[in-house]
């Protein structure tokens, strides 16, 4: 069975990688909203992660990942010329759009990732396209240039001012729907899960069509285990087939916050594991790993 | 041997890891026959003439021709026998319902035992495993490219029937392993994944192609295979799929697994293993199983051997109603776990950090037959009460999986989402052809192999015509 090549990888933000890797099936089939899941190496777990951009020409996908526990900071140890052991997909369903006039993109920290082919393909429907991206600090605010070259606006926002608003994104974007000229008529969101209910909840009075593309933990990715399932509009829904993307009006966020905490013992057992395995000396994510899993994705 | 003779020998047992024992490790329970109780079994066929045991078995193995070369030591024309009708004996020796299918019509089991033909299957085919390396020839190159999704029992048996007629034959499978419910759903205790693997790797030697990492329905559609990927003839074996819920409150508290998730877990992803394997389940002390088939009897049985104090079954019929083999029924009672009849789920109870606490059940009794024959269970108004647990697996069956039905409209499919076939096992869409659970529902390894062995004649068939 031969693995994953990649081609290029480098550091995007602190415990943030960019990946590129070879799978061109993937990539032939790729639409923004995919997600494949990766297993790093030999007996890792799989975990899920978004296309952040696919070449189908050059047979390559996009992955950008943060180092928040023992599988990602494997892939993150993972340098050019080296391989990805599996590679899955391109899974889920891709995102719905259309021409909708004003969209507004909403990223936090590696969420911006997943936003990230959504961009180019709704400018290419016509649509005016506005981009909030937000971290902690300005070395957390990633693909600000990638973006910037395909959409009409972007706006950086950071937690401590030290780059563009200083504030979280969900201000920014009240403030956009409030004073922009062209009305904001859908928002699409991806990031940490009080983030994007926050957005929800800024969107919600005026009725503006928004998408969040929820994060929970899978296992197959195909259906067939029921662990990525989210409550959504009162039903219960399996993420990897039915989304990853839902109506963020009818989520229920509390669910799958609470469902994302279900390993966090086992989590620390399986870093504290692989650190051992690696020797802490040679480790040199141990640190941004460290403090990025304190406020990972979803926690 | 003279019959009288025959009828005196008793059934063999079978021996096992003691229950203590077993009830903590993940290592097979049963350990096989020792060779000379394997003759006296096979010794005990009194080699009726219309053997009836044949019938009963979906792929129609010489059970008296194996069993007479068996009992004349002829190990080897033993294994011919039984690899003529059966590729994965291994498998099927140590998984099948023989009690409902072959063993149920032994003439020797009206008065006393059945011949323990699933034991003797077994015994044959690891026979074979040490000294036999029977991959048999390939015809030469026909030229036809088959494409088989699904890499469980039916896609895997209906590549090997190809290939050894000489089709070239690439197995897609969703999953980085090949062998679908044998390597995510059977635990290692009933079904070594080694054995697995041997039978994946004589499939290889034969030629067959096996690529992991790949969705039919996503990475390529049915249309894809059959148009630009040029394959001539497609058989879809991809499985039952999506798990059922029951719908009722508290379904999302940490601790509620499908039966699927839990097993995948701990076989597929080794968790049993955590942290040497990264991947984690949430163990439990007090855990409770909701169902009554094999699924159900692998998760309870699962969940002693990850260390619950208690393991609990909840099943909503009676124990005659059980689907689930005698045989596992039988071992898990030794190991400790405990059945409650009569019973269902009505909501899972967490605590204020969203754990699993209990379930709250409602006591049945059984009225008229259903639509299966079987009485249906009723609810008793005002019985509810509390079992404490922290984990709950919920194992009451599978419905079929839409990812690769939904990119295939011209797929005809019955009320449930399940794939309609003629009797060749062809599709509505001709050279497609679809067999194993994703036709049947939930069913048998044994009956997804046949379909993959019936299916991989007929699609001979159809590219000899076309050809
Ligand atoms: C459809 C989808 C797309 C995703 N895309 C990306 C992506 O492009 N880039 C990226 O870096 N991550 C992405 N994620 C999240 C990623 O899958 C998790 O971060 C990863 O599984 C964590 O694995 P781990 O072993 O490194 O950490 P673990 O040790 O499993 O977890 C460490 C911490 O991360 C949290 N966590 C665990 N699983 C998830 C999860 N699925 N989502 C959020 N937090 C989680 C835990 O609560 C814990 O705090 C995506 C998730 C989904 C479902
Ligand atoms: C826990 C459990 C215990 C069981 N115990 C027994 C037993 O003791 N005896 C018995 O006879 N039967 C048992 N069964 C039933 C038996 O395992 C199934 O009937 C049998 O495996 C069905 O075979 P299949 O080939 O149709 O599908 P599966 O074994 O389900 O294999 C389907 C394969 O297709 C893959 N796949 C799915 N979708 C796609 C796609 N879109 N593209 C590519 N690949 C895909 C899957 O990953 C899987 O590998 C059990 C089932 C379970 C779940
Ligand atoms: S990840 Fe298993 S069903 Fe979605």
């Amino acid at each position: 069975m031969s693995a994953y090549p990649i081609r290029h990888a480098r550091w995007l933000a602190p415990g943030v990688r960019c990946l590129i890797v070879e799978a061109p099936r993937v990539a032939r089939r790729h639409r923004p909203g995919h997600f494949v899941i990766v297993r790093p190496v030999e007996g890792s777990e799989r975990i899920p992660l978004t296309v952040a951009h696919a070449d189908a020409d050059a047979g390559t996908i996009m992955l950008v990942v943060q180092a928040v526990g023992a599988t990602t900071r494997q892939l993150c140890d993972l340098e050019a010329g080296g391989e990805v052991r599996d590679v899955v997909g391109p899974l889920g369903r891709p995102t719905e759009l259309e021409r909708f006039g004003h969209v507004v993109l909403v990223g936090g920290g590696v969420g911006t990732a997943v936003i990230h082919p959504q961009a180019a393909a709704l400018k290419k429907l016509g649509n005016k396209v506005s981009a909030v991206i937000g971290g902690r600090s300005r070395p957390y605010v990633i693909l600000e240039e990638e973006l910037g070259r395909i959409c009409d606006a972007v706006y950086p926002c950071t937690d401590d001012g030290s780059h563009g608003f200083h504030g979280f994104v969900t201000a920014r974007l009240a403030r956009l729907i409030d004073e922009d000229p062209d009305p904001v008529r859908a928002v699409i969101t991806a990031g940490p899960v009080p983030m994007m209910k926050a957005v929800a909840e800024v969107t919600r009075p005026a009725g503006i069509h928004t998408i969040a593309s929820l994060n929970p933990i899978m296992v197959d990715g195909t259906g067939m285990c029921g662990g990525c399932r989210v409550q959504v509009g009162g039903k219960t829904l399996f993420a990897c087939v039915d989304g990853p993307e839902f109506d963020a009006h009818r989520i229920d966020f509390d669910d799958l916050a609470g469902r994302l905490t279900a390993y966090r013992s086992q989590e620390q057992a399986a870093l504290e594991h692989l650190r051992q395995a690696v020797g802490e000396g040679s480790c040199r994510l141990a640190g941004a790993v460290a403090r990025a899993t304190g406020d990972a994705l979803g926690a | 041997m003279k019959p009288a003779e025959r009828l005196k020998l008793p059934r063999q047992h079978m021996p096992e890891q003691p229950a203590e024992a077993r009830a903590r490790n993940f290592r097979e329970v049963n350990l096989g026959l020792e060779d000379r109780a394997a003759i006296n079994e096979a010794l005990r066929c009194l080699q009726c003439r219309g053997a009836k045991c044949v019938g009963g078995c979906p792929v129609g193995v010489d059970i008296p021709g194996f069993l007479a070369a068996l009992a004349d030591n002829n190990l080897a024309e033993a294994a011919r026998v039984l690899y003529a009708a059966n590729v994965l004996p291994a498998i099927t020796g140590r998984v099948c319902p023989q009690e409902t299918q072959c063993e149920v019509s032994c003439v020797r089991g009206n008065k006393g035992e059945p011949v323990a033909v699933g034991y003797l299957e077994r015994y044959v085919a690891d026979w074979a495993a040490r000294h036999w390396d029977q991959v048999c020839e390939a015809a030469p190159p026909t030229g036809r490219k088959v494409a088989i999704v699904g890499a469980g029992p039916a896609g895997l048996t209906c590549a090997g029937e190809l290939a050894r007629r000489g089709h070239a034959v690439t197995v897609f499978e969703a999953l980085h392993k090949p062998g679908g419910v044998l390597v995510y759903g059977i635990p290692e205790f009933r079904l070594p994944k080694d054995i697995v693997e041997r039978e994946v790797d004589k499939l290889r030697r034969l030629g067959v192609r096996i690529e992991c990492n790949v969705v039919i329905g996503q990475t390529y559609t049915i249309g894809d295979l059959m148009g630009e990927e040029g394959f001539h003839a497609v058989f879809i074996a991809n499985g039952a799929g999506l798990p059922v819920f029951q719908n009722i409150p508290g379904e999302s508290l940490k601790g509620v697994y499908s039966a699927n998730e839990y097993l995948t877990r701990v076989n597929l992803m080794e968790a049993y293993r955590f942290p040497e394997s990264p991947t984690p389940v949430i163990a439990g002390r007090r855990v409770v199983v909701v169902g009554g088939g094999n699924t159900a009897m692998d998760a309870v049985r699962t969940a002693r051997r990850l260390g619950a104090e208690e393991a609990l079954l909840l099943y909503r019929r009676s124990r005659q109603e059980m689907p689930a083999r005698a045989e596992e029924v039988k071992h898990a009672e030794e190991e400790g776990v405990r059945f409650t009849f009569l019973a269902a789920p009505v909501e899972v109870l967490g605590t204020p950090e969203g754990w699993v606490r209990a379930v709250r059940c409602i006591r049945m009794e059984l009225g008229e037959p259903d639509a299966s024959g079987r009485r249906r269970p009723v609810p008793v108004a005002g019985s509810e009460y509390e079992i404490p647990c922290d984990v709950v697996v919920v194992a009451i069956g599978t419905r079929s999986n839409p990812l690769l039905t939904q990119t295939t409209p011209e797929l005809k499919l019955n009320r449930w989402g399940y794939i309609e076939v003629d009797e060749q096992g062809m599709t509505s869409i001709p050279g497609v052809f679809a067999g194993g659970d994703i036709v049947r529902g939930a069913a048998t390894v044994i009956l997804a192999m046949g379909d993959g062995k019936r299916a991989a004649a007929a699609i001979d068939r159809y590219l000899a015509a076309r050809s």
